[in-house]
């Protein structure tokens, strides 16, 4: 078999972006089952599709447009009703050091 | 020694004038309540569905087409991947490899010399909610997520720009543009049209660019154009003394005069994005594109050039009428009522000298002094000659006042002028007989005495009368 199309390195990179904590097992796993699912699309590579649009949805549909008006939502309540704090009528979460906002 | 050149691209996110926001129904307005615009949508609860705004969609094509880009029949809703709590999704819908607008240009002037600027691509994307850090005890970060979703233009410049007068003289045109055709309402404090520059240095000569540093969260025109000499400045002495530039955001800070290091968010640039399941692709049709082209209004240089061209304006006077989009309108509108483009210069320099003073612009509202319709009942009266000048003045000043008619006015004050050339000439000859030394003065070759008794009258007829009028029967009566 050829080389991996998907390394170790790459998995743990995803995972990490993806916020998802993975053992060394599992990324090795990982890093095989992803390199098989590029092999499989190397067999559909030997279609020559070079006269198709690429798919980026599944159902041939263009989006429906909304108007612009104004819709009741949520109170202040109900969306604060998950809030695992509520801090001055906001969500309050773990302080994040002042980031691009 | 090695010169350097700078090098600048500008992001700007322009927020679009709708009702509601880019996905929901929720109002995008402004300053409510954290948390009270807000819906499963905008939240990001599970299961809740996008549906694009259709005004949205229209006003950036209408930017689009403003700034001259091609406008995709076909664009796409792209997911731009990060973990940050402004977002409620954990990414941002955005626009990626089909972005709406694209290859536009904008023309900018610097000491009288233009520029073309490129405009790389405009997209559509969702604002994030905005976050208080350090709330409580210093605990906590507090979001309102009021602000997330709302529709936002992101456009980009190519980095044609270099220096930061070039970088400002491009952000008013480009806030100017948007403002006229009705698409952003220009607020930079309020956020609504925020910056973010690109700065480099290369060589002057070289082809390639150097390492850039991106300047963020900027919200004024002065804050832009003094981070950009800044970060130029900053860069030179580093890459003079041998020193790299890192790649990192850095921002203004106003107190210390320079720019400073950002935290950014962890990984930013690696965003994963990928086209976004949930919005089917956004299909706009020629016929729509070319009503829209054809509803757009005449562009600011546009109207500065017929100002000028048309009117017979100077191009500062142009460029003042035209400073603020409801002042182009008002000035058009008095002079519409009066029913004389001839009259052009005269409408231009009584709205400057007289009426500007009291206009107050907020966004793209403004308010006025008076209705255009009145000012323009003014200066009617004004060209019949039933007041001159100095009491058009006068008489505005008692419209700002009261709110009351010129006509109502000049005859409720009797302030009309003495046109009766025989009333006239009574009260020229009673000033006269008045000041015989003055009279025997004149006629022994003091000409000087000649303004005196032209102040007198005015004063005897309480400025109602017509100058001209005045010179010439003083002169018959002294010759």
């Amino acid at each position: 078999m050829s080389e991996p199309k998907i390394s170790v390195d790459v998995v743990r990179h995803v995972a990490r972006l993806a916020r998802l904590r993975v053992t060394d097992e599992e990324a090795s796993a990982l890093a095989s089952q992803l390199s098989h699912v590029l092999d499989h699309m190397d067999e559909l590579n030997a279609l020559d599709v070079s006269e198709v649009p690429p798919t980026s949805h599944a159902i041939p549909l263009d989006s429906p447009f909304r108007e612009d008006a104004v819709r009741e939502g949520l109170s202040r309540e109900e969306a604060l009703a998950g809030a695992p704090l509520e801090i001055a009528g906001g969500f309050a979460v773990p302080k994040v050091l002042g980031g691009e906002g | 020694m090695t010169t350097y050149e700078a090098v600048i691209g500008l992001e700007v996110h322009a927020q679009l004038l709708t009702r509601t926001k880019l996905f929901c129904g929720c109002s995008a307005e402004y300053g409510a309540e954290p948390n009270t615009h807000v819906c499963p949508v905008c939240l990001g609860l599970p299961g809740a569905l996008p549906v694009p705004n259709e005004k949205a969609i229209e006003l950036a094509i209408r930017a689009g087409l403003a700034l001259g880009c091609k406008v995709r029949t076909t664009s796409r809703f792209a997911r731009k991947n990060y973990f940050y709590p402004d977002l409620s999704k954990n990414y941002q819908t955005s626009q990626y490899d089909e972005p709406i607008d694209e290859h536009g240009e904008l023309v900018i002037e610097v000491d009288g010399v233009e520029k073309r600027i490129g405009i790389t691509r405009a997209h559509l994307e969702e604002d994030a909610a905005k976050n208080v850090h350090g709330e409580g005890g210093g605990l906590h970060t507090v979001v309102d997520y009021n602000r997330a979703g709302t529709p936002l233009l992101e456009i980009v410049s190519e980095p044609d720009l270099r220096s930061a007068a070039e970088a400002e003289a491009y952000l008013k045109k480009l806030r100017d543009i948007l403002m006229f055709i009705g698409v952003n309402d220009g607020n930079l404090e309020e956020g609504s049209f925020r910056c973010d520059a690109n700065v480099s240095i290369r060589p002057v000569g070289q082809e390639e660019f150097g390492t850039r540093t991106e300047l963020k969260n900027i919200n004024s025109f002065k804050f832009v154009r003094k981070a950009i000499e800044y970060e130029i400045a900053r860069q030179e002495a580093v890459v003079s003394s041998g020193g790299k530039i890192v790649q990192e955001t850095r921002t203004w800070n106003e107190a210390q005069q320079k720019t400073v290091t950002m935290r950014s968010k962890e990984e930013a640039h690696d965003y994963r994005y990928f086209p976004c399941p949930d919005l089917p692709p956004i299909r706009v049709s020629e016929e729509r594109i070319e009503s829209i082209r054809a509803s757009l209004p005449e562009l600011p240089d546009a109207k500065r050039a017929r100002y000028v061209e048309q009117l017979g304006l100077t191009p500062y006077d142009a460029g003042v009428l035209t400073g603020h989009p409801e002042i182009a309108r008002f000035f058009e509108a008095t002079l519409a009522a009066l029913g004389d483009e001839k009259l052009g210069k005269k409408v231009a320099n009584f709205i400057q000298s007289e009426v500007l003073r009291f206009v107050e612009t907020r966004g793209l509202e403004a308010t006025f002094p008076v209705k255009a319709e009145a000012l323009a009942g003014l200066l009617a009266l004004v060209e019949k000659g039933s007041i001159n000048g100095k009491i058009a003045k006068q008489v505005f000043a008692e419209m700002v006042e009261t709110g009351a008619s010129a006509e109502s006015i000049v005859e409720s004050k009797g302030l009309a002028a003495v046109t009766d050339t025989a009333a006239l000439e009574a009260e020229i000859q009673k000033v006269l007989d008045a000041n015989p030394a003055q009279v025997e003065q004149y006629r022994g070759g003091k000409q000087a005495v000649f303004g005196f008794f032209v102040g007198q009258v005015m004063k005897a007829t309480k400025g109602q009368a017509d100058p001209k009028a005045v010179q010439e029967i003083l002169r018959r009566l002294l010759g």
